[in-house]
């Protein structure tokens, strides 16, 4: 079976400083992989150039076998790749509702004038999208608070609507950019049982950066660590984390 | 009873400032800048408006249809030629310099494609109008529909705004454009989507003002222009609400202040305003507060 994400000698340099070098990574579908290294590695980098907000100037990305190397974030966003925000980025003066909507823009389509007019498919693409959104904010327990900002919603919850408002574009692969940053241990239990139920529930394919171990090991099946922006180790979580170059580098003796 | 009738044909002229207020508002609100040259497409299209009814001999209505698309066709280019290539300028500066001298541009071209000479407008509005109190009060047509013009624009844009897809995206959009590309919204489509929708309601605001105040010249919407920014500024700038309340009092304020301190001061007391609002209150009346992390 093809990799649904496939990624060949991917790189960029800054000025002088080159990035991401020969980057390489083969995700396979439903799995969960993760993408550790050291601050400064380049993990962001690369969540940076799969999702077109840089342009990579070398190197191929693969998605479910679709060329989107250099594509538009939104020509990604419509292929197939959703993310989440390390420092978490809702639309905070919008209500928890409608964050998830902005998500179902790309699969429900009604013109302006349909919209000011309030013709019946204004009302029935808006029908279906509210029922929608709503079953997402059900699956993550966020439907009490539906109609509220979500800028009054507690820290843990906001993570949740930013996967949910990400799952709402449908995507063939979801990105987590630290998930668990900020949480106690408590909350990262609750996240790993989480992020494995969207994982069965969705059938998603997750790659996510982490820098919290006790996730990693405990969910992540595969193991990409980087290093001043060069792939250091790849393969299962257990061989990579008993690697000695990993722990010298990055785990610490 | 004339204090009446100075405070319904400030409700007129301050109807007119909200309409354009709205204009700048809503594209300050999503692609965070100002738009100077919004003045002048009003111009345009009460230029575009008079010409379909004197060189053309359309109706009024339809006079109006093809300003308003005259206007958004002119207001996307404008975004498309001048502004977006500058949206990620290392300053802010750039697009506002570019932005006042699109109206310069807007200007001097109308000066050289309908001369310098005053035209007298035809007003849109054939009806005569009320006469209340036995007839002591007369409320002009065109104080009456460019008052209820105004509401019912209002009314549709905050809806639009609020409940439907492109209001949405407009929203997202005005948080963060960078969240809003990765969740699929498009943000170039959404921000001229809101040129569009300003510079249709410039055209709108264009034929009102010179129905009510019937000489055209190219800088004619300058002055306007730059109230109805005080307005978006007094009311609270990126809020549609305030646009509209800003809009209403500062024609009042205007119109009563020329009525009982003097029409030569008139224009000096709506700056004052705005000075006064800055002073007071930095975010304008129905504004945002600006949270700041420490």
């Amino acid at each position: 079976m093809a990799a649904l994400l496939d990624v060949k000698n991917l790189g960029i340099s800054f000025g002088g400083l080159r990035a991401v070098n020969a980057f390489n990574i083969s995700v396979e579908k439903e799995e969960l992989y993760g993408l550790i290294g050291p601050n400064g590695a380049g993990k962001t980098t690369v969540f940076n150039l799969l999702t077109g907000v840089y342009k990579p100037d070398s190197g191929k990305v693969l998605l479910d076998g679709e060329d989107i190397t250099g594509k538009k974030t939104i020509d990604i966003s419509k292929a197939g790749i959703a993310r989440t925000f390390q420092n978490i980025r809702l639309f905070k003066q919008l209500s928890v509702l409608d964050n998830v909507k902005v998500g179902l823009h790309n699969k429900h389509h009604y013109s302006t004038i349909e919209g000011i007019l309030r013709l019946p498919r204004y009302r029935s693409v808006e029908k279906e999208m509210d029922e929608k959104a709503m079953d997402l904010l059900k699956v993550f327990e966020l439907e009490q608070v539906a109609q509220q900002l979500a800028s009054n919603l507690p820290y843990g919850q906001q993570r949740k609507l930013e996967i949910a408002r990400a799952l709402a574009t449908e995507p063939k692969l979801l990105l987590l950019d630290e998930p668990a940053a900020g949480m106690n241990p408590n909350e990262t239990g609750e996240l790993m049982d989480m992020i494995r139920f969207v994982r069965e529930q969705f059938h998603m394919t997750v790659l996510l950066i982490e820098h919290d171990m006790k996730l990693v090991s405990g969910i992540c099946e595969k193991l990409t660590v980087l290093n001043f922006g060069e792939v250091l180790s790849q393969g299962d979580t257990g061989t990579v984390l008993n690697d000695p170059q990993v722990i010298t580098a990055y785990l610490g003796e | 009873m004339s204090f009446i009738s100075y405070l319904i044909n400030g409700l007129s002229l301050g109807s007119v400032y909200a309409i354009i207020a709205l204009g700048y508002t809503m594209v300050y609100g999503i692609a965070k800048m100002l738009n100077f040259a919004h003045g002048d497409v009003i111009m345009i299209g009460a230029y575009v408006a008079l010409l379909s009814m004197t060189q053309a001999g359309l109706s009024p209505l339809a006079a109006i249809l093809i300003a308003v698309v005259v206007c958004t066709a002119l207001g996307i280019v404008i975004e498309r030629i001048a502004y977006k290539p500058l949206r990620n300028a290392s300053s802010s500066l750039a697009v506002l310099i570019t932005a006042i001298g699109v109206s310069y541009l807007l200007q001097n071209v109308a000066l050289l494609l309908f001369g310098a000479n005053a035209q007298s407008f035809q007003s849109v509005v054939k009806w005569g109008g009320l006469s209340l109190a036995g007839g002591s009060l007369k409320i002009s047509g065109e104080t009456v529909v460019t008052i209820i013009a105004c509401i019912i624009i209002m009314i549709v844009l905050t809806f639009f705004v609020q409940k439907t897809k492109p209001g949405q995206a407009m929203r997202a959009v005005s948080e963060d454009k960078g969240a809003a590309q990765l969740m699929g919204i498009n943000v170039n489509g959404t921000i001229a989507l809101t040129f569009a929708i300003g510079s249709a309601l410039a055209a709108v605001a264009g034929v009102l003002l010179c129905s009510s105040y019937p000489s055209l010249t190219p800088y004619t919407g300058a002055m306007p222009g730059i109230k109805a920014f005080v307005a978006a500024v007094f009311g609270g700038i990126g809020s549609i609400q305030g646009a509209f309340i800003g809009g209403l009092l500062l024609g009042i304020i205007e119109i009563l202040g020329r009525a009982y301190i003097s029409s030569q001061m008139a224009d000096a007391l709506v700056f004052a305003v705005l000075i006064i609002v800055l002073l007071v209150k930095p975010t304008g009346l129905l504004g945002k507060k600006i949270q700041e992390k420490v």
